[in-house]
């Protein structure tokens, strides 16, 4: 099998991988890391997004083999520490932007990912717009659109991470 | 109101795990030396099964074992079941056709199992399912519930002439036709309510582990219901007995409904667990989940309408062929009948309604409760018709609504059910304010000069949650009773866990139930868990569905509580050396009534289990209660929505631009949750009005099989959403709770389609409104103008 090394959340990980294995696999199966899920298998859900050298990507869509040297972020990685919340972690909460949670993690990591492209200032039409590769099946998408631009806005002013416990 | 108690927007107790990527959901549990299982699936909607060769698939790499429908008959492993009985017209009962978790002589619906491969991977177990080679002789097949009853379609289960499960009715006919007769105006009605895919994000999946040494299972599964599954895993499917197995449902991603349901998959890894000797993993795919999970909705109607001359509505009169699928799922009888019928008086004074409903099999997956289950069924038969006749009369449709709205209560339909209490005019007159329904009129104008046509819809629907007495229900044919059952255990140090029967996958019941708690004990909401979904812990439970957590899960909490209050004070008493009957409760404080005396929530609980303050005698040492409750009534939350469209009369393109709800959900606990509850389930009757379909072809092959097909609701289709309450306390539980979970998808549909038709200005209009089915309304309505 061939091998693999990659930085996953600050950490460098080497392994070797049956060829066709998916980054999303090998970040579940692999290095235990669930936070990312699966909900379809045609590329349209966006449960598994994640970030490959600081863009949004679905996990679901790339061999791991291709993310060789890569360096991935996680949801599990976004956080500053154990003890604070990212911005945009805080404000889902915050607006009650998730219900099951399980499409969460790929909405807030598309969401970061929307800031760094679109910026601080994001209006509904965009936000929308920019959400049509991830599936909620829950929430209506309101408290969604609503949590993204008040998670927006935190990453802008500075505001940085957030304590976890309120 | 406390900043935590009932009535507070309480930020969720659960979500840091979620927002961490720390929550488990059964695909994230790792059994130790676990096995995965993919199925192996019919391609035909009908065939008879003439062998099954495994030989190929056990051979190659890391297949553990391959097995067929054969061996879980060899094994007595018996068949899934419907667990609600019905009876047609002439008395006889519903014809249940056997449903073995892998077929073995006949595949009924594309996605059938006739076989299960284990491996030591996933890829492996992949891979040697291809190498299955299962022979068929292809059948004709039935798809169509409009045409299964046909003399020359095919039959699919011997038990069932003319594929026809039941031929039920409810209702006065004679009253019903004696008014159609005499009637000043009687609108009619032809509607196909589409065929829905539930979807919830998270996919199916278990996994199931034999012990040797206790001879006993483990079952970790995506259920709204561990202890039903449990109990008719053990009853009727007959893997283990009840008290050797043990079913968890860990954080669930999603259900409406679709998590109900006793499914072939999860009895499956629990038999292959004993024959491979390790834990057996299935997840499903989501091309998987379009043709195994139980499918939505799916009624072909006819309905009538009779009003007098003042626009009082006299009679309705009901026609439907429910299709339920290839088998019958868990609940799938009660769906098109008490769910439905019942509902059809809305919020109106209908003096009579009479119903009929043939239930028919169709070569298409099981169609069972999805969320809302028969009541947006009704409401959208009753919500068009209305405002059909409102058009029709010339009367305002907000006119129409109030003449015929239910004013006194408690309100006895001609169709079983007994309104304890609402104010539709209350919920209808906030919604019209809300949604400045005085300048439609204005919009509209806008909207013309911009090329577009706008259009504005209502839905006064009614829902009937709590369901409800287990008397009641049983008399009309439940095999279980739905009560909910409650443990509050208070711990020496004060905090305390409640151990319910109900099941959160999205509801946030972790912080609801926590809500009550802190606010009737006066303790810190932290020192609160909800402890559920695992049948070694919550030792029995009806699940969550049917907005059923706030009216009796809750209820039995309170009841529970009621039995720690008790206790406490005997302990109290004690602790301050006074009469029982002078000790006062009150924000978490126990006060001997006219002194100062008194004792924090932490010095009882804690002398409650040091026990040095009173005798065994006198005293059980302990602080933990349990309770079971059982509603006295359904519960009858109901409101008022309003939808607004804008359509492109080029394209048939149909934009919500506006969405107004007021809601009466009794007492509202969390109105943060409650709101987004509101939020979720709009937006699935807006998906049922403009996007959504599952399509069988003639063949039975689903057409709209992926999310490649199926067009899921994405954020860029709906609206931000208007959402408001009117209260009204349901006097049959002791917190005056109703139900908010299915209110949106109920509404919606009627909303959307009376909004769109008032813009085309053409009643003929199909779900999902799609361009193509809106232009081509619009193209009829104007072809039409023309010649005329």
């Amino acid at each position: 099998m061939p091998s693999v090394s990659l930085t996953v959340n600050g950490k460098a990980v080497a392994a070797d991988v049956d060829p066709r294995t998916l980054l999303v696999q090998f970040l579940r199966e692999h290095l235990r890391l669930t936070g990312t899920h699966v909900g379809c298998d045609t590329s349209q859900c966006g449960a598994c997004v994640v970030h490959v050298n600081g863009k949004a990507i679905k996990s679901c869509t790339m061999l791991t083999l291709t993310a060789d040297g890569a360096n991935v972020t996680t949801i599990e990685g976004l956080a500053p520490s154990n003890t604070e919340l990212h911005p945009m972690q805080a404000a889902f909460r915050e607006h009650h932007g998730l219900q099951c949670g399980f499409c969460t993690p790929g909405m807030i990591m598309t969401a970061v990912d929307m800031v760094n492209r679109k910026g601080n200032d994001l209006d509904d039409k965009t936000i929308r717009e920019e959400l049509e590769g991830n599936i909620c099946r829950c929430t209506g998408y309101h408290n969604i659109v609503k949590a993204i631009a008040a998670g927006a806005k935190t990453m802008g002013s500075g505001g940085g991470a957030q304590r976890a416990a309120e | 109101m406390s900043a935590t108690g009932i009535g507070a927007a309480v930020r969720r107790k659960e979500d840091f795990r979620f927002i961490t990527g720390k929550g488990q959901y059964t695909s994230d549990v790792t059994r130790p030396g676990e096995t995965r299982a993919v199925f192996v699936r019919s391609p035909h909607a009908h065939a008879t099964i003439k062998s099954v060769d495994t030989t190929a698939a056990r051979g190659l790499p890391g297949v553990l074992a391959v097995l067929t429908g054969a061996e879980l008959a060899g094994d007595k492993i018996g068949n899934l079941i419907c667990g609600w009985m019905i009876h047609s017209k002439d008395g006889s009962p519903m014809k249940m056709a056997p449903h073995p978790a892998i077929a073995s002589s006949k595949a009924c619906y594309v996605g059938d199992p006739v076989a299960v491969v284990v491996a030591e991977t996933l890829a492996q177990a992949k891979d040697a399912a291809e190498k299955v080679v299962v022979q068929y002789e292809v059948l004709p097949s039935a798809s169509d519930p409009a045409k299964a009853q046909a003399k020359d379609a095919p039959q699919i289960h011997d038990v069932a002439a003319n594929n026809t499960i039941y031929q039920w009715h409810l209702g006065d006919a004679k009253a019903v036709d004696a008014a159609v007769k005499s009637a000043a105006r009687v609108v009619k009605i032809d509607l196909v309510n589409n065929r829905l895919v539930p979807n919830a994000v998270e996919t199916r999946a278990a996994i199931g582990e034999y012990d040797t040494g206790s001879d006993s299972f483990s079952l970790w599964n995506t259920t709204q219901n561990p202890h039903v599954a449990r109990l008719v895993i053990s009853a009727f499917v007959g893997v283990a007995p009840e008290n050797k197995l043990r079913v968890i449902a860990p954080d669930v991603g999603g259900g409406f409904g679709s998590k109900i349901f006793i499914y072939p998959e999860e009895v499956v890894c629990l038999w292959a667990s004993k024959k491979v000797g390790r834990p057996v993993k299935w997840v499903s795919d989501r091309s998987e989940a379009f043709l195994a999970d139980a499918h939505g909705r799916d009624h072909v109607t006819h309905a009538q309408l009779a009003l007098d001359a003042d626009g009082k509505m006299t009679a309705l009169k009901v026609k439907t062929i429910a299709n339920l699928g290839a088998y019958m799922s868990t609940f799938s009888s009660s769906v098109p009948t008490y769910l439905y019928a019942t509902l059809l008086s809305g919020q109106y004074e209908i003096p009579a309604i009479y119903c009929e409903v043939d239930a028919v099999y169709t070569n298409t997956v099981p169609v069972d409760a999805y969320r809302g289950a028969g009541r947006p069924e009704a409401t959208f038969v009753v919500e068009r018709l209305v405002e059909i006749a409102a058009r029709t009369l010339g009367i305002d449709v907000t006119d129409l609504r109030k003449r015929n709205f239910i004013k006194k209560f408690p309100h006895q339909t001609p169709v079983i059910m007994n309104y304890d209490a609402g104010d539709y005019h209350a919920s209808l007159k906030k919604a019209l304010e809300l949604a400045n329904y005085k300048e439609f009129g204005k919009r509209k104008r806008e909207s013309a000069r911009h090329g577009k046509l706008r259009g504005i819809g209502f839905s006064t629907y009614i829902e009937a949650c709590g369901i409800a007495p287990s008397q009641a229900v049983g008399s009309l044919g439940a095999g279980v009773g739905l009560w909910e059952s409650a443990e509050v255990r208070v711990n020496p140090t004060g905090s305390v866990e409640v151990l319910t029967g109900c099941h959160s996958h999205g509801q946030g019941h972790e912080t609801t139930f926590a809500q009550l708690v802190s606010e009737r004990l006066g303790i810190p909401i932290e020192s609160v868990s909800i402890v559920h979904g695992d049948t070694d812990k919550v030792q029995f439970g009806m699940g969550t569905y049917g907005s059923r957590s706030g009216a009796v899960g809750m209820s039995a909490i309170v009841k529970a509580l009621d039995k720690v209050e008790a206790k406490a004070k005997k302990v109290a008493s004690h602790l301050l050396e006074a009469s029982e009957n002078d000790i006062v409760f009150k924000d978490g404080k126990f006060t001997v009534a006219g002194t100062d005396k008194s004792a924090a929530w932490g010095e009882v609980s804690l002398h409650a289990y040091i026990a040095h303050k009173f005798t065994g005698q006198q005293l059980e040492p302990g602080l933990k209660e349990g309770a079971f409750y059982d509603p006295i009534n359904f519960t009858f939350p109901a409101g008022c929505h309003i939808c607004e469209v804008e359509v492109d009369p080029d394209t048939g393109g149909t934009e919500v631009v506006g969405w107004t709800a007021v809601d009466d959900f009794g007492t509202v606990i969390n109105p943060m949750i409650v709101e987004g509850q509101v939020h979720g389930g709009i937006a699935q009757g807006v998906g049922q009005a403009l996007l959504e379909h599952a399509v069988y072809d003639r063949d039975g092959q689903l057409v709209s099989g992926s999310f490649m097909d199926y067009c899921m609701p994405r954020a860029d289709n709906l609206p931000s959403y208007k959402v408001d309450m009117t209260v009204t306390k349901c006097p049959s539980n002791p917190l005056g709770i109703k139900g908010c979970g299915e209110a949106g998808a109920i509404a919606a549909p009627a909303a959307v389609i009376n909004a769109i038709t008032d813009a085309i200005g053409s009643e003929d209009l199909a779900m999902p409104a799609t361009s193509q089915v809106v232009w081509a309304a619009l193209q009829k309505a104007n072809n039409s103008r023309h010649a005329a």
